[in-house]
């Protein structure tokens, strides 16, 4: 009876039995309903929907099918299951690189597209529509009277003077689970060897493991972290009304940014309307309303710019270093 | 033979071959540059793809007796740093996909084209021996990249050379028009030379010409000396002949006149008379034929004396009043008393105006009036006008010609030499004749204009 109610909600969710796991599936149907734009994106539905709602506002005719999953959900949809989708959306650039690179993806220019910087789009196959800091959450109350880091050997002293303040009130990803934690390691080792002295210190502190920002966010908020590293950092910015106690720390030593992007995979049957969604995505520096709403920074160089240490992730071939095998079996060992 | 060309002209000839030449040379650049460019590119491309696959096989180590590789982030990276090509790697050791695409075929030989996933890859094999738990093992690194940057690059040479290569086909082809004007132009300034002579004119040319057309010259000159030695030799035969002819014709008038007076026959007297006539007209004609031979070589070299034509026409006038008197015609001259100067040669002058009025006299009829004025402003005109019957239709330019005679004159004897010779006469001195009817109605008027 039990399996037969799980069997039940599954079926629900995934109607044309995929073997791919979703998360939640939202319509947005138009009165016309000539065309429905099927997107599988990673993003929470609340933090996408003022975005589709506005978007249909625009292109009225044009009904959307929401099917949020998780990044490596996503992958394995489209790349192993070819699961018909029309656009897929997706924090980690890592695999929507892989997508591209190995001809999961179709190619689709426009004046909106080319207005992108050029570190905003690979192949004319992926395109990014949000620049995401990922940041140093902290609580205020745990450092009253501390001095906040502002690089990330700052904070390994910090961590070494005062381990017992710090002991089990670290939080950080999950890198074996959480893509986008995986990302933002991965390049932290790219980019200094610090980061394996950080890592070793917060192992000794017992730092604690999250699946994704919004947990991490709240429990800073709570006084039980004193600190979470690595937060999507518009995630956090978003929060910062709701929990008042917390405070977002951009590192000066460098801060990755990662980047939203957008696909249209090579099954798309509506291709077409994909490139109007795209289109609408890389515009969205123009309609600072509608980002004030969703909390998603768009693209905008001259933002990138005002932080010197702020590093966009580059698309490319050398993503998929990561996902090689053995290196992603060697990393997640060390 | 079949010379499609011969018939087209030199200029013509010349431009074509010369851009025909260019477009050869143009299309001959802009394929070497291509092929060359093309080459370079992939060469590029090959050494950053053996870059990259070297460098994750010197990452490849042996670990608790297999074989480990710790994939560099430059490996991937450099290849996406030059281009925004897709990238594709396989590790194999001992036969077995270690890491990577397993379905990328090995390239043969070690650089390699070929499809990968629908598109066209470059691939490149690196190979090592690795020691793996006492033994060696063969690693094999493939990395192939898509052509897209390559394919970039070489659009945008190839237009480049495309550009250039029209450029120079259009510049070169300016320059050979230019050459060939150039290379003709001592050919026109021939021809033109030529071209501007007289129709007497048969001096040898003398104008620069370049080395390739002296023999051209050469053999024009030689040929206008025998025209001339040929034309100067008819001339002095005629000459020759004429002179010869009337020295007789002279004899043969005085014996017949002697005869005429012993003999009483009016038939008889009549006879001889005729022959007389025509004995006259012969030496008239033998006359006219010496004129013309002296005014053929006079001509040549014009004497330049100052004299007055008002005396000089007088004098004619008055040298031939006998002969007009013997058919009752009167000359009336009406001639101005100042002097009128002019420059020329006055054995020609008295030979132009005593044929036309030779001829005035000869085709007037009996008991008419011959006037002679002198008129014009800006050039001496001097009118000879008589009263007889004209020139009938005949094109007035052609009556110039030599042996050329009005359509109206079949019952007189005349040779047809004497407006040759005064035309001659008059543009060896740079005039002209004129031939109108009178305007009277009845007759023909002569003008001999020469320039003031």
């Amino acid at each position: 009876m039990r399996f037969a109610y799980i069997a039940a909600i599954i079926l629900a969710l995934a109607p044309n039995a995929h073997a791919y796991e979703i998360e939640g599936r939202h319509s947005y149907p138009t009165a016309s309903g000539e065309v429905t734009l099927h997107i599988i994106s990673t993003a929470d539905i609340n933090v996408f929907e003022p975005i589709i709602l506005a978007f249909q506002q625009e292109n009225p005719s044009i009904g959307i099918e929401y099917i949020s999953a998780s990044s490596t959900e996503l992958m394995k949809a489209i790349s192993e299951e070819g699961a018909v989708f029309d656009l897929a959306i997706s924090s980690a650039m890592d695999l929507q690189t892989k997508l591209a690179n190995d001809g999961f993806a179709q190619p689709y220019s426009s004046a909106a597209t080319s207005s992108l910087p050029q570190w905003a789009v690979w192949r004319s196959l992926i395109f990014a529509f949000t620049q995401e800091p990922a940041v140093l959450v902290v609580s205020e109350a745990a450092f009253s009277g501390l001095p906040v880091p502002n690089t990330r050997e700052d904070l390994i002293s910090l961590l070494r003077i005062h381990p017992a303040l710090f002991s089990a009130r670290i939080g950080t990803y999950d890198v074996r689970i959480s893509g986008a934690g995986y990302l933002f390691a991965t390049q932290d080792s790219r980019n200094s060897d610090s980061y394996w002295r950080l890592t070793e210190v917060m192992g000794r502190l017992n730092a604690q493991l999250y699946g994704g920002s919004g947990d991490m966010i709240r429990d800073v908020a709570s006084g039980q972290l004193a600190m979470a590293y690595n937060v999507v950092g518009s995630y956090a910015a978003s929060r910062l009304q709701e929990f008042p106690g917390i405070r977002i720390v951009q590192f000066e030593d460098y801060t990755n940014v990662m980047l939203r992007t957008a696909l249209i995979p090579t099954t798309a049957t509506h291709a077409a309307e994909s490139g109007v969604m795209i289109d609408f995505l890389a515009t969205l520096t123009q309609r600072p309303a509608l980002t004030a709403l969703t909390s998603l920074p768009p693209i905008s160089p001259r933002a990138l710019g005002e932080n010197n240490a702020n590093r966009p992730i580059r698309l490319g071939p050398g993503l998929l270093v990561f996902l090689d095998r053995l290196k992603k079996k060697n990393f997640l060992e060390n | 033979m079949i010379r499609p060309f011969a018939q087209s002209s030199i200029r013509r000839r010349l431009a074509v071959q010369l851009s025909l030449i260019a477009a050869i040379l143009s299309l001959a650049f802009y394929l070497i540059v291509r092929a060359v460019a093309g080459q370079a590119a992939t060469d590029t491309q090959d050494n950053i793809l053996a870059a990259s696959a070297t460098s994750i096989a010197d990452a490849l180590y042996a670990e608790q007796g297999g074989v480990v590789l710790e994939l560099p982030y430059s490996a991937l990276s450099m290849l996406g740093s030059i281009s925004q090509d897709r990238v594709f790697y396989r590790v194999i050791v001992d036969g077995e996909t270690l890491t990577g695409y397993a379905d990328l075929p090995p390239p043969e030989p070690d650089f390699a084209t070929y499809a990968y996933r629908g598109e066209p890859v470059r691939a490149v094999a690196v190979r090592r021996v690795i020691s793996s738990g006492g033994q060696a093992v063969e690693a094999t690194v493939i990395v192939a990249q898509t052509r897209l940057g390559l394919a970039a690059i070489s659009s945008s040479i190839s237009s480049t050379a495309a550009a250039v290569g029209i450029g120079f086909f259009l510049f070169a082809t300016a320059l050979g028009l230019l050459a060939a004007q150039s290379a003709l132009a001592p050919l026109n300034r021939l021809a033109q030379s030529v071209k501007r002579r007289g129709p007497h004119d048969l001096r040898p040319v003398k104008a620069e010409t370049p080395s390739e057309m002296l023999p051209l010259v050469a053999a024009l000159n030689n040929f206008m000396a025998r025209l001339k030695a040929s034309l100067s030799q008819s001339e002095d035969f005629v000459a020759e002949a004429a002179h010869r002819v009337r020295t007789p014709l002279t004899i043969v008038r005085t014996q017949a006149e002697v005869a005429l007076r012993r003999l009483e026959k009016p038939d008889d007297k009549k006879a001889v008379r005729a022959m007389i006539r025509a004995v006259d007209e012969c030496s008239r004609s033998a006359g006219q034929l010496l004129d013309h031979a002296m005014v053929a070589f006079r001509t040549e070299n014009l004497l330049t004396d100052k004299l007055d034509l008002g005396d000089l026409t007088s004098e004619v006038c008055s040298h031939l009043t006998p002969t007009a008197g013997l058919k009752d015609i009167i000359i009336r001259h009406d001639l101005p008393t100042t002097p009128q100067p002019f420059t020329g040669d006055p054995i020609l002058l008295q030979s132009a105006l005593r044929n036309i009025l030779d001829n005035a006299i000869k085709y007037s009829p009996a008991d008419s009036e011959i006037s002679v004025s002198f008129g014009g402003d800006t050039a001496y005109e001097i009118a000879f006008s008589d009263q007889g019957r004209g020139f009938g239709c005949a094109d007035a330019s052609s009556l110039k010609k030599r042996y050329s005679r009005g359509i109206n004159v079949g019952d007189v004897v005349g040779s047809g030499l004497g407006l040759t010779i005064a035309e001659a006469v008059a543009r060896a001195h740079g005039g002209k004749i004129d031939i109108r009817e009178n305007k009277e109605g009845i007759g023909a008027c002569v003008l001999l204009i020469l320039p003031r």
